[in-house]
């Protein structure tokens, strides 16, 4: 019976100082940790060798043309007159949406559900759907934004526009903000609320003079970084309809400018990706740098300042 | 001079700010609740449209061979191939690149390394995908896909998949890294204490105990991968229509892609009455399939949180 279960004890000994000896190098260990950093060079290259492409296609634009050139001109048929103006106008006033209709309510609805919430039904279920919103995909957002604005309420935003691409992006980035304001408040120490109370405040001084203070870091990075993400999504536009052909500048006021057409720079990538590839594939190129820049210049700048916050705290 | 008896009345605090605090309160739960009606009006908009585009529809054209919405062939199984493909290729190209990121992050990398490489994911993460599907037509296909499948078309299934694996690349390091490292080191030492290498406890301790988290971050890659949008209407070659393919170097249409087609085309051809509105029942199957994923992955990720 014994034999059977234990292994003869000449064995156990040589294997116990084979273990002991470690037998030379862990080759093994070795390999499977190269195999690790190659994984992680390759991601690192994909990121090297697009921002390569992307650059190198480009410079046939700034070369021939300048960048003054390129920035200040306007969606065209032509590939020697297209430029960006137009496409960082609409990404400017989308951003004017974002900031105006997601930020309040996202950061409202994340002191809600983390200061005020008991957990009732409510809180709850808002805090599930939140979750569930912010893993919906961006085109079903474009099909709300087709239905909803472009459709039902068209003859208010005037269709393809501004206002329901703006409308709709906000929607689209609003559980983002709340998920991010919501850890950032999270974070805040529970004794700095205490001390709050302590001192009689009431719930809302203790938010508005401890927790939104300290919590105030992480709310503006996760702010910028679902901008960033509103500047870069291009689905629901492209369900909503932009122009992508000409697009002649209202020049009204405000409001002409907010219902008329309008085009946006990850649209402006997609319409030059879209044209044959020989003429077209430096301006695709050179928008895209344009919008890498904007983005990468907002992404690091927000993952620099919560790296800096983070490390001061701890 | 004995001073005046406290009341409950000044116990209550002042009227003032009792009421101001009810009024802020209001506010916070009013500026909640947006987040219901987003999702009432998502929902209510794809099960309408979707509802009606179903009444009208001839039910076996929606099994025909080949997505030709202006033709009145709506077959899904063509969408449905095309997405399963894409999300297949991924997932086999990020899904082992991610993860073993993860794992050289959370358990080799030092801490200084980390600090530089982690950002530099997060940067690749903040990617816009119109510019990855400008990338992937115009070099990953040419110069990667073609050249290892020389029938490849310059718009194919496999360089659509690969570039949307770009993508989700970071997403699955950096679930997958949470998890891991929500693995409690002492975990780590007992391993080490009865004599395994640093490999052995990786993979026979950490990878098993951080299980749950990684099947999550696969799911949720693979919800993401579902509803990309713009690589794969770049990227994957069809454009208005397709037939039922099979061969994923040829072109190919997904759910999303057929979405984004129908509605650029929209508005230069009229076309059938009800094309249109195929791509609400579109919508409401993936809204659908990345709904169930993600409710999915939200119950693993709870479970890792619950072990430790």
């Amino acid at each position: 019976m014994a034999s059977i279960l234990t292994p003869p004890r000449e064995a156990v000994d040589r294997e116990v100082a084979a273990a002991i000896s470690g037998g030379g190098r862990d080759a093994r260990g070795l390999a499977f940790q190269t195999l690790l950093l190659m994984a992680m060079l390759m991601a690192l290259g994909v990121l090297v060798w697009l921002l390569y492409s992307v650059i190198d296609g480009a410079v046939p634009v700034f070369s021939e043309r300048s960048l003054g050139d390129f920035l200040s001109g306007r969606l065209s048929g032509s590939p020697t007159r297209f430029g960006v103006a137009q496409g960082i106008v609409g990404s400017f006033w989308i951003l004017v949406f974002v900031a105006v209709f997601s930020f309040p309510l996202g950061v409202a609805s994340a002191i809600y559900l983390e200061e005020y919430a008991s957990d009732n039904w409510f809180s709850r279920g808002v805090s599930v759907l939140v979750r569930n919103l912010a893993g919906v995909p961006a085109v079903v957002y474009g099909l709300l934004g087709l239905f909803l604005f472009k459709g039902l309420l068209g003859s208010l935003t005037g269709g393809s526009s501004l206002i329901s691409a703006g409308l709709t992006m906000a929607i689209l980035v609003l559980p983002v903000v709340i998920i991010t304001s919501a850890e950032a408040i999270r974070a805040v120490p529970q004794p700095l609320r205490e001390g709050g109370y302590g001192l009689g405040a009431t719930r809302w001084e203790v938010i508005r003079t401890q927790v939104l203070p300290y919590a105030a870091p992480g709310i503006l990075t996760g702010t910028v970084l679902s901008f960033a993400r509103a500047l870069g999504e291009a689905a629901p536009l492209l369900i909503i309809g932009t122009a992508t052909g000409l697009l002649t500048s209202s020049g009204g006021s405000v409001m002409e400018t907010l219902r008329g057409k309008y085009t946006a720079m990850p649209m402006l990538v997609y319409v030059a990706t879209k044209r044959p590839a020989e003429k077209w594939l430096p301006l695709a190129s050179a928008a895209a740098l344009v919008l890498l820049v904007v983005l990468l210049v907002a992404n690091t700048a927000a993952i620099l300042a919560r790296n800096h916050f983070e490390k001061r705290r701890s | 001079m004995t001073p005046p008896a406290l009341t409950v009345d000044d116990l209550a605090g002042d009227v003032r700010r009792v009421r101001r605090e009810r009024w802020v309160r209001r506010c916070f739960t009013v500026a909640a609740s947006s987040t219901i009606l987003v999702t009432f009006a998502i929902v209510a908009t794809l099960a309408v449209q979707a509802g009606a585009f179903l009444l009208d529809v001839e039910p076996s054209s929606l099994w025909a061979d080949g997505w030709f919405p202006r033709e009145g062939k709506f077959g899904l199984p063509t969408l449905f191939v095309g997405s399963f493909y894409i999300t297949l290729i991924a997932i086999v190209v990020a899904g082992p690149i991610g993860l073993a990121a993860a794992v050289y992050l959370s358990e080799y990398a030092r801490p200084r390394v980390r600090r530089t490489l982690k950002p530099i994911l997060e940067i690749l993460a903040g990617i816009p995908s119109v510019i990855v599907g400008f990338f992937t037509l115009n070099f990953i296909s040419p110069q990667l896909v073609q050249r290892i499948f020389s029938g490849a078309e310059r718009g194919n299934l496999v360089a659509a998949g690969v570039g949307v694996g770009v993508l989700i690349i970071p997403l699955i390091a950096s679930i997958s890294e949470d998890a891991l490292r929500s693995v409690p080191s002492s975990l780590r030492e007992a391993s080490t204490g009865l004599g395994a290498r640093k490999s052995t406890t990786v993979i026979k301790v950490v990878l098993p105990a951080a299980l749950s988290g990684i099947v999550a971050a696969f799911i949720v890659a693979v919800s993401r991968a579902l509803g990309e949008t713009l690589v794969v209407t770049l990227a994957a070659g069809a454009a208005g229509g397709a037939e039922l393919n099979l061969n994923p170097t040829g072109a190919g249409l997904t759910m999303t892609a057929a979405m984004a087609n129908l509605a650029t085309g929209s508005d230069q051809v009229t076309g059938v009455g009800n094309a249109v509105k195929s791509l609400y029942l579109v919508g409401a199957l993936l809204f659908l399939f990345t709904l169930g994923l993600n409710l999915v992955a939200d119950r693993f990720v709870r479970r890792f949180r619950q072990a430790y």
